[in-house]
């Protein structure tokens, strides 16, 4: 005797938290099965293993059936055929947009196209993520990639507003839509050991001060796409490289403004000038497409790489710092204010507790930071107010002026521009 | 042209893509009601169109307000080619038509495609406009409110309960129709909903004039029902209880949107009278004698009273037990004539309630059943059959015009079977049957209609007089104890819960009534079936039967010993294959083994439980190709009133074999320690008494199994057999071949339900009283297919327990996270779609409890319920009162008398009353003596509150403001509000506090893409949730937060995985309500005293 058909429908829909989990991790009815059975719930409920699959079995039509509303998750508010409590609606939808750390740094800068979708399956090799899990989840990028690509306003803001995400997921989103459409290269060897957390914060930082967002709140695609403009305006940077007392003052300038507020100030002043000159050189191109894609392969191969000891670690200098160097300081000067919660919130987003991704944070400050990463981190953090003061002093530099220069849009833009 | 339908379409949302190339839709929405149509504009290129539409107004009859469903098309426009449809809205528009229901249907509903399922949502506004109708003669009957609910609603008193209606309409099956050759599925599909909709529409209207013809304004307990015949048509037949309901008047402040045309000038002569001042000043008013010139039984029922209507005037007929007669009469000659005559007249004195008003059951008799097989005829009037194909035609084809026959032809069956359940209940001493109710099983032509109920012996007055209280609400006063209460309280004279001068006797003693029910109707020297008895338990002045079988739930006074639980017997029988006649006779043959030994399961199981009661018993049998199945459902109890019951042994056949021996004695002890753990499962410690012994396992020898019905008339197709084992002992199992072994294994295989859990089949459990608010109503179905091999009796029996075992296991599982929780009203429908094919369907409810208050005992039970009851008892109280008020008029006794008398009453019941026998002749008398005792009390307490009487007035529109108020927003709050469901009566832990009008929905839906949709396990649950959301979404539109008595009737599936097609037809029905919580209430529960003052003594102008 088999049973054709089994179904349970409930007035409210019955969600079990551990059967979605199963579900989202892309395990097959049959494996689900099993790893319930060997989580001992046979044992605490009486039940057998019959009764176990038929529930499964249950619970993977309903999610399959949530799954389409899940695609559009207000419409999962508004629908009328699941009733379901509002706070079950939101772990529905937070757990389905979740996405594993392992998947999401392989296809992190990645064309969200059916190209990649076909390499999902090596991915999934890879990581050990279910493919089931992997599709899950690329297509849950590529969906919000889809919504939120040509609109206006924030971004992380226009995630939440579409998708219903929670704050934190929303923003790991947008930092994986900005990454998509700059098609920044994550996947090098050279950068595995940056997690998606580091990337997520670079991402944020550049999308608050490297976008047209940046300076412009009603522009399309604000948050999404680097501002041409001001990656033009970087090439004007050589001349902190060319010109020897622009060079001079710029040391003297950073170096004011970090003494004392940094552990590897005396690498870093000892190393200023090659320090400067890698960087300036991969800002003056990022007007090429290309050299776009490679920052951060760049960052870490050729900025530091004068540096000798800073190989490796300086590509964690976070791009973010580097200020916008326009004349339109109004605009820019909010960045300012902005940045530093930002930066803060960012820094402190899951890094604090987890010392293995320090190195991120040591970025914020500028090479030298990198080179003696692990003191750092703490003085990061505080490292960022004064930042507005020692602007003037270090506006151009990239990366290493990262924090002062903030604010010193006044000074050094006319210069820039010359 | 007496009514104005106003339809207004504001807007859709989440409308699929019907345009590929642009990804979007050109909606626009056709509003049809009768034959007219009106359309929007179309809303280019959108999924969330605002048509926002002017009112499109149709001015029809009521009649076809009552009949025809508004339906509500939405399509897309397409310049070129036709205009493909999205889907369909069906909106019922019954509930606007009676006054007190709901003024507006507003929301958003689902749209639905009986193909796709549900397609986006519409938002529809619809009001109607009733004119007066002076006709006398109209074919219709706004105004009858219709309840699913099996028991007087909450906030609703039954003045009258009139008795049994019912009907049936036929007409051919669109489905079956040469047509449907050569249309699309949808339009099939859509022509059957259609029908069906127009169908009970009329059936609905149809009732409703009876019950106006019996004056009545409310028919409680509706239950329709499909039978798709096939090719020989579609049968929507009907039955339920007439009843006059008042609204309780703390509730009651509605204005009345759409009065039932003949409702004003009626009212007009009697609402100066009802004042309750003028009464109590003195009791004789002009309105006695003008309420005597009617008829006794509408007197009662005038007061405070806008919804009841059209009955007053005219002069009594058909129910008229010649009271026109009788004016001026002596009351007490009345009231004897009435009683005698109250039921008798009646052609079927049926009720499908099954929990009463307290006092309103004397006598339980046990359960009746007939059953009936029939072959259906073939198809006629083929001629005709053309017009079918307009869609828009079926009103021609009613069948007042063409089918003629063929009701007559079903009303005669079902005329018969009743004809047999009357017997037989007149053969076990009773003149009614409740708990009522009538199902079919069809397969191919052959048809086994079965009508059961329970033979019981009523309280007249509840019938014919108005003196009645039906305010109580059901909930509180089911709680065992509740009466108890009142006795010490000195309350209890308002409830006429003691129904008998055994019972009345044993309240005396102080202890608790309500063995009334369990004493025997019949005679004893005459028994109509052997069977064991011995005097009841809690009185020990009246025999009981050793076992009570009954179909209708716990009565509100019944005392039980321990928790209830759900006992299930279930059997499948082979049957060959056969064609017409010969297999109508196979299974008549058939029929009465099953009865039999469906019968033997319940009892064995109930013996095994340490139970000697069933309520709600249930007995379904099921016919397929090649086999019947039958399966009994009933929650078992333990009744203090009932002995304890004995074991069960086992004996051999061959006693000398040594092993065989230490099997049986294995076997014995294994049964033994069985009963012995439920008894400690299910908290059953009766008292010790000392001439029974308690608990042996063993047998008494004289102890028989009890046949509940009937021997009074025998025929071909109605089964009658003797359940009563004969002169063998019921309770020794012998085993003698591998079957009786397999019984009494199959016997020891039910798994008690995992701990933190109750099931049981009646409204609620016995023994839990301490609901918390968590419910989850929920449908479970199976579809199994068996094993075409080697079918035998034996594991065919095997797994069909499996199945049903499986599914409340999974059941516990799946709701394990609502521990301690309950199931109830578990309600499990079997059917054979084909051969090897079973299909289970479960409906149940799982309602948490608070585990703590549960395991206390009795005692503080009664505290509790004493706790809980507080605020809503004193509101209680009022309604009676507001009766005896107006039973003063007829008074004979003087005041001053009355005064003195009501002093001794306080102490105890006169002795006239004590001292009446049980026979029936004398119940007038008794009647009499208890009206004249309500009336006392009534006048001692309306004076002590007249002179609140003014500040209740204003009272009580403010806290129907209050209620108001604090229910708006619960339901607004969030974006979708919350509609719960429960198959029960009742919400725990809230307040009902407005029935909003009856929901009868009927939905199919076909795929052509089963694999696609997650084969037929996916299909059906698609179609389950999207039927809950389309019954939640009209009760939101009503302006409802929930659905009660909800019901699943029918659940048909039928699939073609070869075609990869699958079809499911699914028919529930419910009450639309709005509750309240109880914590919202709990602010106003210091008004609370004030405000229920108020219908005992202001009733009267608050209606006017």
């Amino acid at each position: 005797m088999t049973n054709e058909l089994d179904i349970f429908v409930g007035n409210t829909t019955l969600i079990d938290e551990d059967v979605y989990r199963l579900w989202l991790d892309g395990y097959s009815v049959s494996d689900a099965v099993g790893l319930r059975v060997r989580s001992g719930i046979l044992e605490q409920t009486g039940a057998t293993a019959g009764v176990l699959q038929s529930d499964t079995m249950d619970h993977y039509r309903t999610f399959h059936m949530l799954e389409r509303l899940l695609h559009t998750p207000p419409k999962l508010l508004h629908q009328l055929v699941f009733q379901i409590p509002p706070s079950r609606q939101a772990l529905l939808i937070e757990r389905y947009y979740a996405f594993d750390e392992a998947f999401v740094r392989e296809v992190l800068g990645k064309k969200l196209s059916k190209g990649t979708k076909k390499d999902l399956d090596d991915i999934s090799t890879k990581t050990g993520v279910t493919l089931k899990s992997c599709r899950r989840q690329f297509d849950n990028f590529k969906r919000v990639f889809k919504v939120v690509e040509e609109m206006r306003g924030s971004l992380a803001g226009n995630i939440q507003q579409h998708f219903l995400l929670s704050d934190r997921l929303a923003r790991d989103y947008a930092a994986v839509v900005f990454f998509a459409n700059n098609r920044f290269e994550t996947g090098k060897k050279k950068l595995q050991y940056l997690t998606f957390g580091d990337l997520a914060f670079c991402a944020e930082l550049m999308i608050q001060n490297w976008t047209p967002g940046a300076v412009d709140s009603q522009v399309d695609d604000m948050d999404v796409d680097l501002d041409k403009e001001f990656l033009q305006d970087l090439k004007e940077l050589k001349v902190l490289v060319a010109d020897k007392d622009l060079l001079d003052l710029h040391k003297s300038l950073v170096c004011t403004a970090l003494r004392g507020k940094l552990s590897v100030f005396p690498e870093m002043e000892a190393n200023f000038k090659n320090l400067s000159r890698g960087l300036v050189n991969i800002a003056s191109k990022l007007t090429h497409t290309k050299d776009v894609r490679d920052l951060f392969v760049d960052l870490v191969e050729k900025a530091p790489g004068p540096l000798g000891s800073l190989h490796g670690h300086a590509a964690q200098l976070p791009p973010a710092h580097v200020p916008r160097l326009r004349p339109r300081s109004p605009d820019a000067r909010p960045a300012c204010p902005l940045l530093g919660p930002a930066a803060k919130g960012g820094g402190g987003r899951g890094i604090p507790g987890q010392p293995r991704s320090s190195p991120p944070r040591s970025a914020r400050s500028p090479g030298p930071g990198a080179r003696t990463s692990r003191p750092q981190p703490p003085s990061a953090p505080g490292r960022l107010p004064p930042g507005p003061g020692s602007g003037p002093s270090c506006p151009v530099e990239w990366g290493g002026g990262g924090t002062g220069s903030r604010a010193g849009q006044g000074n050094p833009a006319p210069r820039g521009r010359s | 042209m007496p009514g104005k339908l106003k339809v207004k379409i504001v807007a859709g949302r989440h409308l699929p893509v019907m345009d590929r190339a642009s990804d979007l839709t050109d909606a626009f929405v056709e509003v049809k009601f009768g034959n007219m149509t009106f359309k929007t504009d179309v809303y280019h290129k959108s999924l969330n169109p605002q048509w926002n539409s002017e009112w499109f107004k149709f001015e029809v009859d009521d009649e076809d307000l009552q009949d025809e469903p508004l339906q509500i098309t939405v399509l897309d426009h397409d310049t070129y080619s036709a205009n493909d449809a999205i889907g369909k809205v069906y909106i019922d528009i019954d509930p606007l038509l009676y006054s007190e229901a709901a003024t507006v249907i507003s929301g958003w509903f689902p749209i639905y495609d009986t193909i796709h399922g549900i397609r986006g949502e519409i938002n529809v506004v619809v009001k109607v406009d009733l004119f007066n109708d002076l006709n006398r003669f109209r074919q219709s009957s706004c105004g009858v409110k219709f309840f699913c609910t099996t028991s007087i609603p909450k906030c609703y008193r039954a003045v009258i309960i009139h008795g049994f209606v019912e009907e049936l309409v036929v007409n051919e099956d669109p489905e079956y129709q040469w047509i449907d050759r050569i249309r699309t599925p949808r339009a099939s599909n859509e022509a059957r909903q259609r029908l069906i909709s127009l169908m009970s529409g009329e059936l609905q209207r149809k009732i409703g004039l009876k019950v106006l013809e019996m004056r009545g304004n409310a028919v409680v307990g509706y239950l329709q029902c499909f039978d798709l015949e096939g090719e020989s048509g579609l049968v929507v037949r009907a039955i339920g209880t007439a009843c006059t309901l008042d609204k309780l008047s703390s509730t009651a402040a509605f204005l009345p949107a759409c009065n039932s045309p003949s409702k004003e000038m009626k009212e007009i002569p009697f609402n100066e009278d009802p004042n309750p001042n003028t009464h109590s000043s003195g009791p004789s008013t002009p309105l006695k004698n003008q309420t005597y010139s009617f008829s006794p039984s509408k007197s009662y029922s005038r007061q405070s009273s806008s919804s009841d209507t059209d009955l007053s005037l005219t002069p009594k007929t058909g129910m008229g037990s010649g009271s026109a007669g009788k004016e001026g009469g002596p009351f007490k000659a009345l009231l004897r004539q009435q009683t005698q005559s109250a039921l008798e007249q009646r052609e079927f004195p049926f009720f499908t309630l099954t929990a009463f008003p307290p006092g309103f059951l004397v006598h339980v008799g046990g359960v009746v059943s007939a059953r009936s097989v029939k072959l259906l005829d073939r198809i006629h009037n083929p001629a005709f059959v053309g017009i079918m194909g307009n869609t828009r035609s079926y009103k021609l084809l009613d069948w007042n015009s063409f089918n003629s026959d063929e009701p007559e032809t079903r009303d005669a069956w079902w005329a018969e079977i009743r004809q047999e359940i009357k017997s037989h209940a007149k053969a076990l001493g009773c003149h009614a049957v409740v708990g009522y109710s009538e199902s079919t099983s069809i397969c191919e032509e052959v048809c086994i209609l079965s009508a059961s109920g329970t033979a019981a012996v009523l309280n007249p007055r509840f019938l014919q007089d108005g003196t009645v209280e039906g305010c109580l609400e059901q909930r509180l006063s089911w709680q065992p104890g509740f009466f108890s209460i009142g006795s010490e309280k000195g309350e209890v004279d308002f409830f006429p819960q003691s129904q008998d001068s055994s019972s009345l006797l044993g309240q005396e003693e102080n202890l608790p009534a309500g063995c009334g029910f369990c004493h025997i109707p019949y005679d004893e020297l005459n028994m109509p079936f052997p069977a064991h008895l011995t005097y009841c338990y809690s009185c020990r002045k009246q025999k009981v039967p050793d076992v009570l079988f009954t179909t209708i739930d716990l009565p509100t006074d019944a005392t039980v010993i321990g928790k209830g639980c759900l006992i299930q017997a279930r059997l499948c029988r082979l049957k060959k294959k056969a064609q017409a006649e010969a297999n109508a006779t196979a299974i008549s043959n058939l029929l009465p083994f099953m009865e039999y030994e469906v019968h033997t399961q319940l009892m064995n199981k109930l013996k095994l439980k340490g139970m000697n009661a069933l309520f709600g018993l249930r007995i379904q049998i099921t016919v397929g190709e090649n086999m019947l199945m039958g399966l009994a459902s009933a929650t078992g109890v333990y009744l203090t009133a009932l002995p304890t019951p004995g074991g069960i042994q086992i004996a051999g056949k061959t006693p000398n074999d040594g092993s065989y021996e230490q099997h049986i004695s294995h076997m014995q002890k294994k049964i033994n320690d069985t009963i012995a753990k439920n008894k400690e499962l299910y908290e059953i410690n009766p008292p010790e008494i000392p001439e029974e012994i308690i608990g042996s396992p063993i047998p008494e020898p004289r102890q028989r199994s009890r046949l509940l019905r009937s021997q009074s008339e025998s025929s071909d197709e109605v089964i009658e057999l003797d359940l009563s084992h004969g002169k063998k002992d019921a309770f020794v199992l012998e085993i003698d071949d591998t079957d009786a072994m397999e019984d009494v294994h199959s016997l020891l295989t039910d798994v008690p339900p995992p701990s933190g859990f109750y099931s049981c089949n009646t409204e609620i459990m016995p023994g839990i009283n301490n609901w918390t608010s968590e419910i989850q109503m929920f449908t479970s179905v199976r579809v199994s297919r068996l094993s075409n091999i080697n079918l035998t009796n034996q594991t065919l029996n095997k797994n069909f327990n499996d199945l049903c075992e499986n599914l409340l296991k999974s059941l516990y599982f799946k709701l394990r996270s609502m521990i301690p929780c309950c199931l109830c009203h578990v309600n499990f429908t079997v059917s054979l779609p084909e051969d090897e094919l079973i299909q289970v369907t479960v409906t149940a409810v799982a309602i948490t409890f608070d585990k703590h208050q549960a395991v206390q005992t009795t005692k503080t039970h009664v505290e509790k319920s004493l706790q809980r009851a507080s605020t809503d008892n004193e509101e209680l109280l009022q309604f009676p009162l507001e009766l005896c008020t107006d039973s003063l008029g007829p008074h004979p006794f003087s005041p001053a008398k009355e005064h003195l008398e009501s002093a001794s009453s306080n102490s105890g019941i006169p002795a006239a009353q004590r001292a009446t026998s049980i026979d029936y002749s004398s119940f007038a008398d008794r009647c009499n003596s208890w009206i004249e005792l309500i009336k006392l009390k009534a006048q001692t307490i309306r004076r002590g509150s007249i002179k609140t009487t003014v500040s209740v007035e204003k009272a009580s529109p403010l806290t129907e403001g209050h209620f108001r108020q604090r229910s708006a927003p619960a339901c607004a709050n969030s974006t979708v509000g919350v509609v719960k469901m429960t198959p029960l009566s009742f919400i725990p832990g809230a307040k009902i506090t407005k029935y909003l009008g009856i929901i009868n929905m009927f939905f199919i839906r076909e795929t052509t893409s089963l694999r696609e949709e997650g084969g037929v396990s996916g299909f059906l649950h698609a179609f389950i949730a999207e039927v809950f959301a389309m019954v939640r979404a009209h009760v939101a539109a009503l302006g409802g937060n929930a659905v009660v008595s909800y019901i699943m009737k029918q659940c048909v599936f039928m699939e073609n995985p070869n075609k990869n097609q699958a079809q499911c037809l699914i028919n529930v029905s419910g009450d639309a309500v709005i509750f309240v919580r109880e914590s919202e209430l709990e602010i106003m529960s210091t008004q609370q005293p004030i405000a229920s003052c108020q219908p005992a003594c202001g009733g009267g102008e608050i209606a006017t």
